[in-house]
């Protein structure tokens, strides 16, 4: 899978939680759930689809490093790299 | 005979469109069986019923608004109706749609009296309504009389399992019938029920502690948030503090059950508050599934009217990056309502020390007629010493 391809998965995972948005548009360093406007519990909706889909298991103290779409990108791509 | 009236799904409701009978007469029903689908302000309701028996007849048509309290259908209680028990696994019946032509002008005639579900299947199944004999209210064709009529074609092989396929038309509760919805209920609290507030600080260091080791114990899907800890805390504190799970009714009324209305908002504004059932008698990990199944089923509107009917209090709590305090206003005919800031971390003065805690600003508002500050403040304390002791929540 590559970047282009983990991208749109996680587009795609975070327009089913925040369907009103367009996760598409945002910048790379912009907080992702003060963007798309996510509680704790679509947060948490959306680690559990991206184990559903990508088989990525993000334990709850790495929730820091997946703030913004650039951070959770080369996070997403090292889990599955590694795997 | 019992009668099933039109339920209030919350004090701002005042009327409901009944869409479709989930049970024809003859069928038996028992406590929590889905009876009918109501449209109100917020959502397609499935609306449940209370007693056992056997629907002795249907009184209201599908696609009529009827106010709260509308006697709907007569229930024949279940020891008069043990006899009739064997008709209740009525077999459905399967159809197929037929490719048969008709002209757009029959499937558009739109003059003859009809419930809105039996014009969707005659429609969708291509029934000619101009041919079809009522037999509702002043002749208006019922859903049995397409049935019938499809019968007649021979298009419903009687016997068969199956069910009427009848695509469900979305909800149409829009944002504008919520903020209504939300408005009526805010108004009426303000008008009628004089507040008191009460804030306490409490530290939460200990029971996120106990949630972090918990969630590594947990695979993904199971994972807990914090706000289980908090309503199972309030729920044991309530337990303590029956007055404040209560309604007022011109005087005060303390529930048996712990039924607490959890404040989900709507992505588009406004709020739904379905209740999580007797939150005391669940663990952490039953309270966390409740949250899974309900909210997104408030969001989409999907609710149940004993969730939308059965609270005995209201939690609303801020969330993650939040506003540090939520002051609530009641859920009439409610007495409480409690509300939790988001978790920070503060500078906390403990036993002459001070450290760095995750905090959380609790607050209680309470109707003055039915408790007063010192049960709230006490209560307050009650929850304080339950979140400090997260191994027995």
């Amino acid at each position: 899978m590559n970047e282009q391809e983990i991208k749109q998965s996680i587009f795609q995972l975070l327009k089913r939680i925040a369907p009103e948005t367009d996760p598409s548009q945002l910048k790379p360093d912009e907080n992702i759930r003060e963007t798309l406007n996510i509680d704790s519990f679509d947060a948490l909706q959306f680690i559990v689809a991206l184990d559903e889909k990508l088989g990525i298991e993000i334990p709850e103290e790495d929730y820091g490093k997946t703030t913004t779409l650039k951070s959770l990108l080369t996070y997403v791509k090292e889990k599955i790299e590694r795997q | 005979m019992i009668e099933f009236t039109m339920p209030t799904l919350g004090a701002d409701m005042e009327d409901g469109t009944l869409i479709e009978w989930k049970k024809n007469p003859g069928d038996t029903v028992k406590r929590g069986d889905i009876i009918a689908e109501v449209e109100t302000q917020k959502g397609l309701i499935e609306i449940e019923v209370f007693e056992e028996g056997t629907i002795e007849k249907l009184l209201i048509q599908e696609g009529t608004k009827v106010p709260v309290g509308t006697i709907m259908a007569l229930i024949r209680p279940t020891a008069a109706a043990s006899e009739r028990e064997n008709i209740a696994e009525k077999e459905s019946i399967k159809l197929q749609p037929t490719e048969e032509k008709i002209s757009k002008k029959q499937q558009l005639e739109s003059r003859v009296k009809i419930s809105p579900l039996a014009r969707k299947i005659a429609v969708e199944n291509h029934i000619d309504l101009s041919l079809l004999k009522g037999t509702g209210a002043e002749g208006a064709i019922t859903r049995e009389d397409v049935e019938n009529a499809m019968i007649e074609r021979g298009e419903i092989a009687t016997g068969k399992t199956a069910h009427i396929q009848v695509s469900k038309e979305k909800s149409s509760a829009s944002v504008e019938d919520i903020r209504s919805a939300v408005a009526a209920a805010m108004s009426k609290s303000n008008k009628e029920i004089p507040h008191y507030y009460l804030e306490k600080k409490i530290d939460l260091t200990k029971a996120l502690a106990w949630l972090k080791e918990a969630n590594t114990q947990r695979s993904v899907k199971q994972r807990l948030l914090p706000v289980v800890l908090l309503l199972k805390a309030t729920a044991k504190s309530l337990k303590e503090f029956p007055d404040l799970n209560a309604i007022w009714n011109n005087g005060l009324l303390p529930k048996k059950d712990i039924n607490i209305g959890f404040v989900v908002s709507m992505r588009t504004g406004g709020i739904i508050v379905p209740a999580i059932h007797e939150v005391d008698s669940k663990n952490v990990d039953e309270i966390m599934e409740v949250l899974n199944d309900i909210i997104p089923r408030a969001r989409a509107l999907k609710l149940r009217s004993s969730e939308l009917s059965e609270s005995t209090i209201t939690v609303t709590s801020i969330g993650e990056g939040g506003a540090d305090a939520v002051f609530g206003i009641i859920y009439p005919p409610q007495v409480a309502i409690i509300g939790f800031g988001a978790i920070t971390e503060q500078a906390f003065a403990e036993n002459g020390m001070l450290g760095i805690r995750s905090v959380v600003q609790v607050t209680l508002a309470g109707d003055h007629r039915a408790t007063d500050g010192v049960t709230g403040s006490r209560f307050l304390g009650s929850l304080n010493k339950h979140l400090q002791n997260p191994d027995s929540l």
